[in-house]
């Protein structure tokens, strides 16, 4: 047997050391290129302020900032970073939003999108919008009863504006249940564990796929956690970067799943009835929903979400990721096959 | 004959530490990570004590299988049977299977979710 490889402190620390340089020296470059730009996004505004990374791995980044009085959120690849990953190109995304919202649903206003003259990357920059996008606050906390209570309508009427909006030209994947259903088997042998509640439910998702409808546009992932919301309800529809063309029923699934409601009470991102969403979607000029293609998603999703996780266990394995945060969800596919398995049997759970 | 305090003990007080000491002096985002870090010490602490469950759950599949073997081997075994159509939902004995071992899963890998904690409390009544 070989020795461990053994990590030798002194190039770790400076390997750390040039590492934190480069992020500063690449953030006040940022700062710089986003400064020449503060007077198209705030007349008269000089440089920006409060630049703060919010969030991202390698290959994207999210950013807060202001110009003049001016909230604002910028979404990039830097131009440094390696190509691929997962998600939508940032400038598809950005037309999305922006198509999505001229139907009506509520989105961030995309403000500029990036140029490589900006020399800021490869992005765009939209309007911070305040609010709430924590689901354990917003099931709770009695300031957001009034928007939990229209949630399931207001789910609806959203769902109908981004399924109206054109989808095509963008390069967008398009699946139907069949081409789902196969690409995710295909993940889950691949990448997952022998799981045997996830083989069944394969095998019933196979045997009782809805027929194809006229794709259209997705979002994808319409949950809880993406959805922005103040106290009268959503504010913004973030997150588009699973956004595809495909099956309108399937976004009613995914704002369904289990794991999406997060404690709370009813189906429809924990605080609101199936039916009542579905309604608003028909209100809204949305196509007649098929009851049971939605519930045949909401199966789907659970096992979608559940192969997510499993993906997330494989980079684990390929030693990728050590983080302690992705160890402990690499443990939650077990979620997923309660929920499969008592669907399977007909428990309500 | 190993030495007091047991392993579960031991890892009882790191996770405290993390999440009593630890997080409230780190910085936000270190903070969150402490308390992750709690929660995965104290799903290892349950795994320690998943042993009875999982010869349970190796004695059924040796009866639904009608075949002795080591507990990934007869995982293994089922998932090619249910791929392959040879058993499902109907064959005596599998959907019990599955839903016990899915919830001695839930017990140590998240015992808080609210749908395990709602199928346990109906089990509990049933029973």
């Amino acid at each position: 047997m070989s020795a461990p490889a053994r990590i030798d402190p002194a190039a770790a620390k400076a390997a750390a050391e040039k590492a934190l340089a480069e992020a500063a020296a690449a953030e006040a470059e940022l700062a710089a290129a986003l400064g020449r730009l503060a007077p198209r996004f705030a007349p008269g505004a000089e440089g920006v302020q409060g630049l703060t990374r919010l969030s991202g791995g390698a290959s994207q980044e999210t950013w807060a900032f202001r110009a003049g009085d001016r909230d604002l959120i910028l979404r990039r690849r830097p131009a440094a970073a390696r190509p691929g990953g997962e998600g939508l190109p940032l400038d598809v995304e950005a037309e999305l939003i922006a198509r999505a919202g001229e139907q009506g649903a509520p989105v961030p206003g995309v403000v500029l999108r990036l140029a490589p003259e900006h020399r800021a990357g490869v992005g765009f920059v939209m309007d911070r919008v305040p609010g709430e996008t924590l689901p354990a606050r917003i099931l709770r906390k009695p300031e957001f009863a009034g928007a939990r209570a229209v949630f399931a309508a207001e789910a609806g009427a959203i769902l109908a504006a981004i399924h109206r909006a054109d989808g095509t030209g963008l390069g967008l994947e398009t699946h139907t249940p069949e081409t789902a259903l196969a690409r995710l088997a295909g993940r889950h042998k691949e990448f997952g564990q022998d799981r045997p509640v996830f083989d069944l439910a394969f095998r019933r998702l196979a045997e009782t796929a809805p027929a194809t409808r006229a794709p259209r546009l997705l979002h994808g992932d319409f949950r809880m956690g993406n959805i922005l919301f103040g106290p009268d309800g959503v504010r913004a529809v973030l997150d588009w970067e699973m956004a595809h063309l495909g099956d309108p029923m399937s976004d009613f699934g995914w704002v369904c799943m289990g794991s999406w409601r997060f404690g709370g009470e009813g189906p429809v991102g924990g605080c609101g009835a199936r039916e009542d969403m579905w309604a608003a979607y028909e209100a809204a000029g949305g196509e007649p929903v098929d009851p049971k293609s939605a519930r045949w998603w909401e199966t789907f999703a659970a096992l979608h979400w559940g192969v997510i996780i499993e993906r997330m266990g494989a980079w684990i394995r390929a030693g990728a990721d050590f983080s302690v945060e992705r160890h402990v969800i690499a443990r939650r596919a077990s979620e997923t096959e309660l929920l499969l398995i008592a669907d399977l049997t007909g428990r309500e759970i | 004959m190993q030495d007091f305090p047991a392993p579960a003990a031991i890892l009882a007080a790191v996770s405290a530490w993390l999440r009593e000491t630890a997080a409230p002096n780190l910085p936000s985002h270190a903070a969150f990570e402490a308390k992750v870090a709690a929660s995965a010490v104290d799903l290892c602490a349950r795994a320690m004590e998943a042993g009875p469950a999982e010869a349970a759950e190796q004695a059924r599949l040796t009866a639904l299988l009608g075949r002795e073997g080591g507990l990934s081997e007869l995982t293994e075994a089922l998932s090619a049977a249910i791929k392959a159509g040879d058993v499902d939902l109907s064959t005596p004995g599998l959907a019990d299977h599955l839903w016990r071992t899915t919830l001695e899963k839930l017990a140590v890998d998240q015992p808080g979710f609210a749908p395990y904690r709602r199928a346990r409390t109906a089990e509990t009544q049933e029973g």
